[in-house]
């Protein structure tokens, strides 16, 4: 039997929608690739890389072509007598570790980072992570994650990152007031908005993880309930179960049906009186379907194929199907989380195919056989399916743009109309 | 363990896949974990390329690890040849791959595909991209270069024909490499010789078998075709060129050994040259360059031939040489003697930081990688050498050899310094509220706060047992930013050397008498 695998259509119940199950060569990022937005996001953490010269060269091509004058990641790479014995790879580490910090005395949080090799040969981060934090608490705690290959698709470097903070956010006293916490690295602009915005419905008690600074770590506990801003992250949310704090389900908050039913799933659970949303939200969700308006005409009957990248497809497929008019040919997805993405795929039009996991030459030769309008798609295979005179959307700029809430809803449409009015622009 | 903050050469796979994505018909199969893949935005994204790099991922997960990868990596060359029917294929591991010892090349055999497969055996926790590039490069020229044919197409030529040469070294992702070759190609030929095979460029697996026609090799890039142009010599009797043809000189040089190997005569050839650089370099609005104090670090090729163009051709004193290629440290320790400096062979890119915030010379030439250390020490940088990104593969004619390519270089070095009027009012009025020493208005930017104080290493942070006095502190820096460094280093020298405890407005000017500017 061939391990790559034949296609195999398995019936899934989601929404009535059939997910096709594939394995084979997958077109994506590792989880390492994480660290390139959340060393923006949280200014006083440093991420150390444990892994090789390939784990130091993807970072570097990807957030290299920026100048650094002090970078906040680095790799330790392994060496071929870290490999012979694993002590020795113990004490290298904390060498390491103490001559980064050494240089880096801002520094209040490190991530020891996993990658595949440091996996495979069974380096035992968390162990060093612990060791490393009593020596150096309390100016800089150390944490661990993995962002191997064999382990996290991307955007899943995320989750493992915010879930290696839960166990570390102190607790909140039994009789405390419910809070709220929004999950997942949202833009500061967006984050600034949602914060006046609970507000305004009158939930005064909200944070976020991650935090801008490792000096801000929200406490939780059983009166917290969570709302995650991103589709990846289920290991975070279990971690947060774990802590006694409550799940509330919505769709992700993207364009203005999902944002109103990702706001609205929270003062449901803080008890606001539904008038009360409703005058709060009514001028925003107007101002965000005035916005969106704009680029339906140009998008409005396209064929969208959507490739695996960061679990963002499917909310997203439903923002483009339901608020711009378009058809949705395929959304791949790397992993799909059900619980999760439930509201999003009963929202989902009920003929989308929908793929989880990859086998790229197979699904290249889909994509070209249905010929779609636009492509979304990674950027090892935009270029080449431009020069095949398919239009395509790069897929990590929505991971590297603000785009949810209402003010951002006709910013994210704007990201879709853009290649095909550039098409439309260009005489040569 | 090594604490690297930036890399200057990528795995040695990367090298792999550099030449077979230079070449057409050659499919490489690498074995690698999920996300390894990444490696084919250098390809589609920095150099731009309009298809997919021929190579295939097997891009096991953890799950697999449990099940038989080795089943996977077999499965994945058989797609790969139905798929894409190459004419040659490569296979291979990437460093987790290494560690989990599938045997490429085995199970490869066992496959008995109708085409040549050729195994790379990378050792990735040694080796890095170049030695990966020139190791490909070797094995598959190794298997697939023929002996020339009988009635060797050598000896024919001699009746008529002119000579052929191969151009061997330029691959994808090389800094320059495509204009390179377009300037070498219109030197070579306007001296009449015949180009046989370009390789890894464009060539093909049959044109790999036609290496061996060819009355001499050319050698682009050591890193990458040394040790083939060796091989061939060895195998084939076909001399190599030494000399690389960077700056105006080594140009002239290129085009009289090349000849030297044809039997033409150069003289032609060389009146015809057509070249910007000398004059440029001559006028009067150059005199400022002289003595610039300029660090250089690449690859060492571009390196030696950096330090060469900067001394010789530019006028500026090198005061820093170091490269990352180990391979060619001996080139680069003779080079540096003859500038009477201590050469820097060394990959860790915190080394050349700690060389560059020692010696603060007033131009760093260098790779990305030192624009993030430049950036730092508000130095101005040029790029000379890989790793580059993506501004450094531009679409317009850029080459760094032959006459066209000195004129390139002439402007990119010279760009980012304080032009000549600007330092000198700089020099003479210290309290402009537009015009600062610390950012050229050239390059349109605000004047910038220098950057905040970092964390040297102790051996070269300023000893402490020398005072200033505010009234000499505050001297200092009326000299101009990027000279001002180096006048500290020296007054302190001075006054250490003399037992001198304080620093006063006497020492200061004592010592720049003592050292000149």
């Amino acid at each position: 039997m061939n391990p790559r695998g034949q296609p195999c259509a398995t019936a899934g119940s989601c929404a009535g929608d059939n997910v096709l199950r594939e394995r084979g060569q997958r077109e994506v990022f590792c989880g390492l690739t994480g660290i390139v937005w959340l060393h923006r996001k949280m200014q006083d953490a440093f991420f150390l890389v444990v892994g090789s010269r390939t784990c130091a060269h993807l970072i570097q091509s990807a957030a290299g072509v920026m100048i650094f004058a002090e970078p906040r990641f680095a790799t330790a790479i392994m060496e071929e007598r870290d490999l012979a014995g694993l002590v020795d790879a113990n004490d290298e580490l904390d060498r390491v570790v103490a001559q980064l910090l050494a240089r880096r005395p801002d520094i209040k949080l490190l991530f020891l980072v996993g990658s595949c090799p440091s996996e495979v040969i069974k380096l035992d981060l968390s162990r060093a992570a612990l060791r490393l934090s009593q020596k150096f608490l309390p100016n800089v705690r150390v944490l661990n994650y993995s962002g191997s290959g064999i382990e996290t698709t991307f955007t899943q470097g995320e989750d493992a990152c915010l879930a290696s903070l839960v166990p570390v956010l102190p607790t909140t006293t039994v009789e405390a007031r419910p809070s709220l916490l929004i999950v997942g690295a949202l833009a500061d602009v967006v984050e600034d908005q949602f914060r006046r915005l609970f507000a305004s419905l009158g939930i005064s008690s909200v944070a976020f993880l991650p935090p801008r600074r490792a000096s801000e770590l929200s406490a939780v506990g059983e009166n917290t309930f969570f709302l995650l801003a991103q589709p990846f992250l289920g290991d975070t949310a279990r971690a947060l179960e774990q802590r006694g704090c409550r799940h509330v389900a919505a769709p992700f908050p993207l364009g203005v049906e999902g944002t109103t039913g990702w706001l609205r799933a929270a003062a449901d659970v803080f008890g606001i009186d539904p008038a009360h949303f409703e005058a709060v939200t009514r001028a925003l969700r107007e101002r965000g379907q005035r916005a969106v308006a704009r680029y339906r005409p140009q998008l409005a009957g396209k064929r969208v194929f959507l490739f695996p990248d960061s679990q963002i497809e499917i909310p997203l497929a439903r923002f483009l199907a339901r608020e711009l008019g378009m058809t949705i040919v395929e959304a791949g997805t790397p992993y799909l989380h059900r619980e999760h993405l439930r509201a999003d795929l009963a929202l989902l039009p009920p003929d989308v195919s929908l793929s989880e996991g990859q086998d790229v030459d197979r699904q290249l030769d889909r994509c070209r056989q249905a010929r779609p309008d636009l492509v979304v798609c990674g950027l090892g295979l935009a270029n080449p399916l431009e020069a095949e005179a398919t239009a395509t959307k790069w897929s990590i700029e929505l991971i590297f743009t603000p785009i949810q809430g209402f003010e951002q809803a006709g910013d994210l449409a704007e990201l879709f109309a853009r290649p095909l009015a550039r098409r439309g622009r260009l005489v040569a | 363990m090594q604490l690297t903050v930036w890399t200057y050469e990528g795995p040695p796979h990367v090298g792999a896949m550099r030449v077979a994505t230079a070449m057409r018909g050659v499919h490489y199969v690498l074995h690698a974990p999920q996300g390894d893949t990444y490696a084919d935005l250098l390809f589609t994204m920095i150099e731009r390329r309009d298809r997919r790099p021929p190579v295939t991922y097997t891009t096991f997960q953890a799950r697999d690890l449990g099940g038989d990868t080795a089943e996977l990596l077999q499965s994945a060359m058989r797609d790969a040849f139905v798929r894409f029917a190459p004419d040659a294929m490569l296979v291979g591991a990437s460093c987790t791959a290494e560690l989990i010892q599938d045997d490429p090349g085995g199970l490869a055999q066992a496959l008995k595909l109708p085409i040549p497969v050729v195994p790379l055996e990378l050792p990735s926790y040694q080796r890095k991209e170049n030695w990966g590039a020139s190791e490909t490069f070797y094995r598959l020229a190794r298997a697939l270069a023929k002996a020339p044919p009988t009635g060797d197409p050598r000896l024919k030529r001699e009746k008529g024909a002119g000579p052929v040469c191969n151009l061997l070294g330029p691959t994808a992702l090389g800094f320059r490499h495509r204009d390179d070759l377009a300037e070498v190609t219109r030197q070579v030929v306007a001296l009449g010789i015949g180009i046989g095979v370009v390789a890894p460029w464009n060539a093909t697996a049959a044109d790999i078998a036609r290496l061996g026609e060819a009355d001499f090799n050319i050698v682009l890039y050591p890193e990458i075709a040394a040790t083939t142009a060796e091989w061939l010599k060895r195998t084939f009797g076909q001399p190599f060129t030494k000399i690389i043809p960077i700056g105006v000189g080594a140009t002239r040089a290129f085009i009289t050994e090349v000849a030297g190997l044809a039997g033409i005569d150069p003289s032609p050839a060389l009146a015809r040259a057509e070249t910007r650089l000398p004059w440029y370099s001559r006028s009067v609005d150059s005199t400022y360059l002289t003595g610039k104090r300029v660090f250089i670090f690449g690859d060492a090729t571009h390196a030696l031939a950096a330090a060469r163009v900067a001394s010789g051709e530019l006028g500026f004193d090198v005061v820093g040489l170091g490269t990352y290629s180990r391979e060619f440290a001996r080139e680069i320790r003779e080079a540096a003697v003859t500038y009477g400096i201590e050469p820097l062979i060394t990959d860790d890119y915190l080394e050349v930081e700690a060389k560059v915030g020692e010696l603060q010379p007033e131009l760093v030439l260098g790779t990305q990688m030192e624009r993030h250390i430049a950036k730092r020490l508000g130095i101005p940088c040029a790029v000379i050498s890989a790793p580059s990104h993506v501004q450094d593969f531009p679409a317009r004619y850029s080459p760094q050899m032959g006459f066209e390519g000195a004129n390139v270089i002439f402007d990119t070095w010279v760009h980012p310094l304080m032009m000549g009027l600007e330092e000198h009012l700089l020099g003479m009025f210290r309290e402009d509220r537009e015009f600062s020493d610390t950012a050229p208005s050239h390059l349109g930017h605000q004047p910038s706060e220098p950057p905040a104080p970092i964390q040297l290493p102790k051996s070269i942070a300023r000893s402490t047992d020398v005072a200033w006095t505010a009234e000499a502190e505050q001297e200092l820096h009326k000299i101009p930013f990027f000279v001002r460094g180096k006048a500290r280093r020296n007054t302190e020298r001075f006054a250490q050397e003399r037992s001198v405890g304080l620093i006063t407005l006497e020492t200061l000017y004592d010592a720049k008498a003592h050292f000149g500017r």
